[in-house]
């Protein structure tokens, strides 16, 4: 019981005085995260949408493997982006292996799925009191998938943090492409399940609380811009 | 007008011939063959399940019949804007002003950007909610939304105007202004097609009435006449307010 008191009066000192180490553990981690959920929203939301308002023969079989793929495994993903980024792998030559990059990459392809699935249920279960009223204006698909994204969008903001959640919680898929370089690739999950073995409790556990503080604020505020919308827009 | 500027060929009228809709076995629109005219207000009567809905909808191209064909004097070729417009029961309105929403509609119907607001600000003035231009449009009260709704309809200018019982949640005020607007959607040269199960709003605002029942059009008469004399047994019950069974 000491011993965590001890390490958690440690970790709030590393975190309010501010140390640069954990700091840049934290900046490297909301960089690799963020960029993998706008990635993973540009291919993820209009997929969704478009598959929520297209009828086409397989549109079961799509939807069915986009549900499942919701639940990829983070350290297998990491496994076959390690395969195409590896010397011998088919990208290999382009040096990304072990680089904030191939990080970057990992997550977006682990989060897509989550965005497109989570998003077509959203805007499937909308479309059907749209569909007539686009379909009368005359909107075509292309259309009435950019106009369902837009009209949702306070609803599809909890699914882009859900995809945020998940990938700034992963340690699997980073830890495998990114390998954990001090300084380079090593991020707040990462950092934790190393320190966490080393003993070196306080910044584990500072790096937990900043961890747990970030998804909390971002929840937070996203709770509150989509409450105020909501009664503003209706 | 010069030569360039030649009106296009008008999209009416309108050709049903021999149309099928089936659900299944179920036959919800059986056989209807009809031609429905430029100028009059055509009401379609009759009790609830009798296909009146869903006939507006084939009418208007969002549902396909079963068999059977549905032609317009013009062809509209997908992708061209519409030249028919339809207000529902329920209006469906986006998450933006109720003037971007009119916007919108002109936006999909390739209206040019800057000719659009000041359509759209004209058509909210016709129907009176100018001051509620830059308002929330789905905060706005029931009455207020289908108003809006039928100004996204007038400011894309159709040749036909399809409402299907635009008033069935709507308080007597909110039905008396809406009736107004469809009448004034009327006299500047709009095609109205209105179904309705409210027998004051067919008599109101009916030219000629379709009497549909179990799916077939029964009756097609001039509002007097079928008010005053309905010809089948089904619409003289209907008139009634007995269930015809």
């Amino acid at each position: 019981m000491s011993d965590l008191s001890q390490a958690a009066a440690e970790a709030l000192r590393l975190i309010v005085g501010g140390d640069p180490k954990l700091l840049d553990i934290v900046l490297l981690s909301l960089r690799v995260s963020l960029t993998a959920v706008v990635f993973a929203c540009v291919v993820g939301l209009p997929l969704g949408a478009t598959v929520a308002v297209s009828r086409f023969p397989g549109r079961r079989t799509v939807v069915v493997v986009l549900n499942a793929f919701m639940g990829l495994p983070p350290v297998v993903v990491g496994l076959l982006v390690y395969l195409l980024l590896s010397r011998a792998g088919p990208l290999g030559a382009m040096g990304l292996l072990f680089t904030p990059t191939a990080m970057v990459i990992a997550q977006a392809i682990l989060i897509t799925p989550i965005i497109a699935a989570l998003s077509r249920q959203v805007v499937e279960d909308a479309w059907a009191e749209y569909r007539d009223q686009l379909r009368s204006l005359g909107e075509r698909r292309f259309g009435a998938v950019m106009t369902m994204l837009w009209d949702l969008r306070f609803s599809l903001v909890i699914i882009v943090l859900a995809g945020f959640g998940r990938a700034a919680a992963e340690v699997g898929a980073v830890m495998i492409v990114g390998g954990n370089i001090d300084g380079v690739t090593r991020v707040m999950t990462t950092a934790i399940a190393l320190e966490t073995s080393k003993g070196d409790l306080p910044l584990a556990l500072g790096l937990g609380i900043v961890l747990l503080t970030i998804v909390l604020a971002l929840n937070a505020a996203a709770d509150i811009v989509k409450d105020t919308a909501q009664r503003r827009y209706g | 007008m010069t030569s360039a500027m030649r009106a296009p060929r008008s999209l009416l009228p309108l050709r049903l011939d021999d149309v099928v809709f089936a659900i299944g076995v179920r036959r919800v629109i059986d056989r209807v063959s009809l031609t429905l005219e430029a100028g009059r207000r055509t009401v379609i009567v009759g009790p609830n399940g009798a296909g009146k809905s869903v006939l507006l909808r084939l009418c208007h191209g969002l549902l396909q019949p079963t068999s059977g064909t549905i032609a317009w004097n013009a062809l509209e070729l997908p992708g061209e804007p519409r030249r028919q417009a339809m207000v529902f029961q329920l209006p469906v309105l986006l998450r933006r002003s109720a003037l971007a929403n009119i916007v919108y509609a002109l936006a999909v119907a390739r209206v040019r950007t800057e000719h659009r607001e000041a359509r759209a600000r004209e058509a909210l003035r016709k129907v009176g909610l100018d001051p509620l231009a830059t308002h929330p449009a789905r905060v706005l009260s029931g009455g207020e939304q289908q108003r809006v709704a039928l100004a996204r309809a007038w400011a894309l200018n159709p040749e036909v105007l399809f409402l299907d019982e635009p008033t069935a949640n709507l308080d007597p005020g909110a039905t008396h202004e809406i009736e107004r607007v469809i009448g004034a959607m009327h006299a500047a040269g709009t095609k109205i097609v209105l179904v309705t199960h409210n027998l004051g709003q067919a008599r109101r605002l009916g030219d000629e009435i379709l009497f549909m029942h179990q799916g077939r059009l029964l009756e097609r008469a001039s509002a007097d006449r079928f008010f005053k004399q309905p010809a089948s047994p089904e619409a003289a019950q209907f008139l009634e307010g007995e269930l015809p069974w």
